[in-house]
């Protein structure tokens, strides 16, 4: 079935009611049923909840073939703990048939992949999925199709039913004796611990596992002890050079920095744009650097931003500690920076991802967001983003926020260079589907800028400031001219990773990638 | 193959952003940025030994590239290297906008050079006379000639002063209020200026010094330059800023405009604007204002 975005879906996964996707809001006002974990009592007055080893949690926690894992990825690239409860459960415990529940899977996880060639991982739900697992996935060895879900995706698809967590693995750095959990005051460091907030609420068990035991009571804990089944105390639950990396710098790349300062006029053309305003930004090159010149124009109106959120670093702290931020609400930290200030700088605030994104609860921050500036691998002149599958039709990113702070915010700027080497990044048709294009407002590349046609009024704003723009259609005719018009790429039938949309819905899939046979 | 207009000789040159025309990565795209002129050096930014592939490089980008409204400068070897006429040939068979003559001396040089383009113009079929110059003066003999230079030819749209060499023959160093320089640049714009043709600044070369160079290029538009020399897209923004009219300057330049043609076409002469007593002369430095106000996007208006 064709979906609002020209995407052809496979009737075998139109059951139990999923949907193809329909366009931004489709679900909104509709009722929803939370599901409920069903978790054990602990009555009896008790010591520590400490066990002697993951195998021994996973035993107390009843676990067995075909269960689902849930882990979370605040610990980034430098995440060891994937790895090892992976490992104890299929080579200690000899189970199989597993499924990882993951918020994202970057390539610290590779050897993952050797457990889905060897078919004991069978199923794979995330946000990102890169490195040698993206690659097996793509090559259709995992048994079922991976489910990609955005950061708020995720939660509504917990919290709804649709992903029963069997036991939630929390890598925390530090933890008391009975599983109160902080991202901070340890070896491995990494701030928010947003992501792991729904796992703990709606998982059967919950596993604590960190590198730093803490006195009693660990407060304040970002995960809580009332959820907690068993904490497991390791050597080191990660490498925190690659936890989080030193301070985030602003690029002087001339061109980032022209297309931050045209992010930064856009902005500051529309009528959100005033005291109190919202804002988030992703942390590649010119979103950063985006910063920087809106600063400017606050001092230039003498305005200050209300709140920002999103995954945070060095420079938004900055702004918040010079004042020109109300406040900061945050569910990851990118850099040492960010980290070091979450609960500890006035105003700056954890969120769990629910309370950040998910499209199915009462009051996501995302649907309240004037601004977001994201990145884009490739924007069709659908103005759809993909920002999930390479060019050669392999799983190599992540959705995350993306989808959903487009469609929550009042305006959604996507910047990104016109050209990657011999990639033209604004194409006829992008090779995945990540965010819809009904989602996307203006695309500020380095050479042009083109607004939706689905925003007049954003036209019009642009036009009153004297900011040039042109069609999206140009810009793509402009990267094609410059470097050429790649083949399509040739796929076999098989379906590797089905794409929800935010709201549920199926938004593309991605099929088995054929060899490339010129 | 990309046709490119017809250089105009007078036109808006506010900023030249020089770029080693050895680094497609570099020039590809250089006009993104919104520079006046990019300015593509075959010269100093080239190892000796690399100057042929430059000129490769350089050839095929004005071949192929279209770089639209942006003006296209080449800078080419000194006339006391080996390397300069075939840099013309290289220029002119490319359609290059106009060439740099680098430490320019004397009204000989410039004749040097323009019999060469003339020749090579013949070559290669392009339009004689198309091919602009613009003299470097990097030498106190250079500043001392400075008139003779800028009144040599009829191709002649600019004359700019290199700082780095310039100061070293003087014995001195950049120095914050300008005093090193300060002669030199006016002796340079008033043979510019009695020339007829416009004149430039060099440039300035500490790129974490942003006071320091905001500060040269308002003495830059004090002084009466038309522009100025830069070797980073980030500079361009800061001197299309400070070389921009005030609106107030907008709204007067416009109703002088308007006051002379009206008053012109009844039969006067002298009259006043808000007061000033206006005359012809003021024209032309009025329309100069309407004009880098449309470049700056502060006028629409048709006077110009």
């Amino acid at each position: 079935m064709i979906n609002k975005v020209g995407r052809d879906i496979p009737d075998f996964l139109l059951k139990d009611g999923k949907e193809v996707y329909q366009g931004k809001n489709y679900m909104d006002g509709k009722y929803t049923c939370k599901a409920s974990p069903k978790t054990r009592r602990y009555e009896r007055p008790q010591e520590s909840k400490i066990a002697e080893s993951i195998v021994k949690a996973l035993k107390d926690c009843g676990a067995k073939s075909g269960m689902t894992f849930s882990f979370h990825h605040h610990l980034r690239d430098g995440d060891f703990v994937v790895n090892m409860v992976m490992k104890a459960a299929i080579e200690e415990l000899g189970l199989d048939n597993l499924t990882i529940a993951a918020t994202s899977l970057g390539s610290a996880h590779d050897p993952i992949a050797d457990y889905i060639e060897q078919g004991k991982v069978v199923g794979i739900q995330t946000s990102g999925i890169r490195g040698r697992m993206g690659e097996v996935v793509s090559a259709g060895k995992l048994k079922t199709p991976a489910i990609i879900r955005s950061h708020g995706g995720r939660p509504r698809a917990i919290e709804g039913g649709e992903v029963h967590i069997d036991i939630a693995f929390i890598a925390a750095p530090t933890s008391d004796c009975v599983g109160n959990c902080r991202g901070i005051g340890g070896k491995s460091n990494c701030g928010s611990l947003g992501y792991a907030m729904t796992d703990a609420k709606y998982a059967d068990h919950v596993v604590v596992i960190t590198d730093c035991l803490v006195d009693f009571p660990n407060m304040p804990a970002s995960v809580e002890a009332i959820d907690v089944d068993s904490v497991v105390v390791v050597d080191s639950i990660g490498n925190p050079k690659k936890i989080a990396s030193a301070a985030a710098r602003i690029s002087q790349n001339p061109r980032d920095l022209m297309m931050a300062e045209n992010v930064a006029k856009v902005i500051a053309s529309t009528p959100y744009f005033k005291d109190g305003f919202s804002f988030q930004t992703g942390v590649g090159g010119p979103s950063l650097a985006a910063n920087l010149f809106l600063e400017k124009y606050m001092d230039e109106r003498e305005i200050k931003m209300g709140w920002a959120i999103g995954g945070i670093c060095g420079p938004m702290v900055e702004l918040l500690k010079k004042g020109k931020v109300g406040k900061v609400i945050d569910v990851q930290d990118f850099d040492l920076d960010a980290v070091n200030s979450i609960n500890q700088t006035p105003n700056h605030f954890e969120m769990s991802a629910s309370q950040y994104a998910n499209p199915a609860n009462k009051g996501a921050f995302v649907n309240k967001l004037d601004f977001v500036v994201l990145a884009a691998l490739e924007i069709d002149t659908g103005f759809n983003v993909n920002v999930l599958t390479g060019s050669d039709g392999v799983l190599r990113g992540a959705p995350g926020g993306h989808p959903d702070t487009a469609a929550g915010s009042k305006c959604c700027i996507i910047v990104t260079p016109l050209i990657r080497g011999r990639m033209a990044t604004v194409c006829e048709h992008v090779v995945t589907v990540t965010t819809p294009g009904d989602c996307v407002d203006v695309l500020v590349t380095d050479y042009g800028i083109a607004v939706n046609p689905l925003r007049p009024d954003l036209i019009e704003c642009l036009d009153k400031a004297g900011i040039k723009h042109v069609t999206i259609e140009e810009l793509k005719e402009k990267a094609y001219s410059l470097v050429g018009r790649p083949d399509d790429l040739q796929w076999e039938d098989k379906v590797v990773a089905v794409l929800e949309a935010r709201d549920g819905t199926i938004l593309d899939v991605v099929k088995k990638i054929k060899p490339y046979n010129p | 193959m990309i046709p490119r207009p017809r250089p105009e000789r007078f036109r808006l040159r506010r900023t030249m952003m020089f770029m080693n025309a050895q680094k497609p990565g570099l020039i590809k795209d250089a006009y993104i940025y919104g520079v006046d002129s990019i300015m593509l050096d075959l010269e100093d930014a080239v190892a000796e030994n690399q100057k042929d592939s430059a000129r490769f490089s350089l050839y095929h980008a004005l071949k192929t590239i279209d770089y639209g409204e942006t003006e296209v400068i080449v800078r080419i070897n000194g006339l006391d290297t080996p390397h300069w006429q075939e840099d013309i040939r290289v220029c002119v068979a490319g359609g290059a906008d106009g060439i740099r003559i680098a430490k320019c001396e004397s009204a000989n040089d410039v004749k040097t050079v323009e019999n060469a383009v003339e020749k090579a113009e013949e070559e290669f079929g392009v339009e004689n006379g198309r091919t602009l110059l613009m003299a470097a003066l990097e030498s106190p003999k250079g500043i001392l000639n400075a008139y003779e230079i800028c009144s040599a030819s009829e191709r002649m749209f600019g004359v700019a002063i290199s700082g780095g060499d310039f100061r070293k023959c003087m014995q001195t160093t950049p120095q914050r209020d300008g005093i090193d320089m300060v002669v030199a640049r006016g002796q340079m714009l008033i043979a510019a200026r009695a020339a007829g043709i416009q004149c430039f600044d060099t440039v300035f070369t500490n790129l974490d010094d942003n006071e320091g160079f905001l500060e040269e290029v308002k003495q830059n538009k004090a002084m009466g330059f038309d522009g100025k020399s830069l070797i980073n897209p980030k500079q361009i923004r800061p001197v299309h800023e400070i070389f921009a009219p005030t609106e107030k300057e907008v709204i007067q330049a416009e109703k002088i405009v308007r006051a002379v043609r009206e008053n012109a076409a009844k039969g006067l002469g002298v009259f006043t604007v808000d007061g000033k007593m206006i005359d012809i002369a003021f024209l032309p430095g009025a329309e100069r204002t309407l004009r880098l106000a449309r470049a700056c996007g502060m006028y629409e208006g048709d006077l110009v």
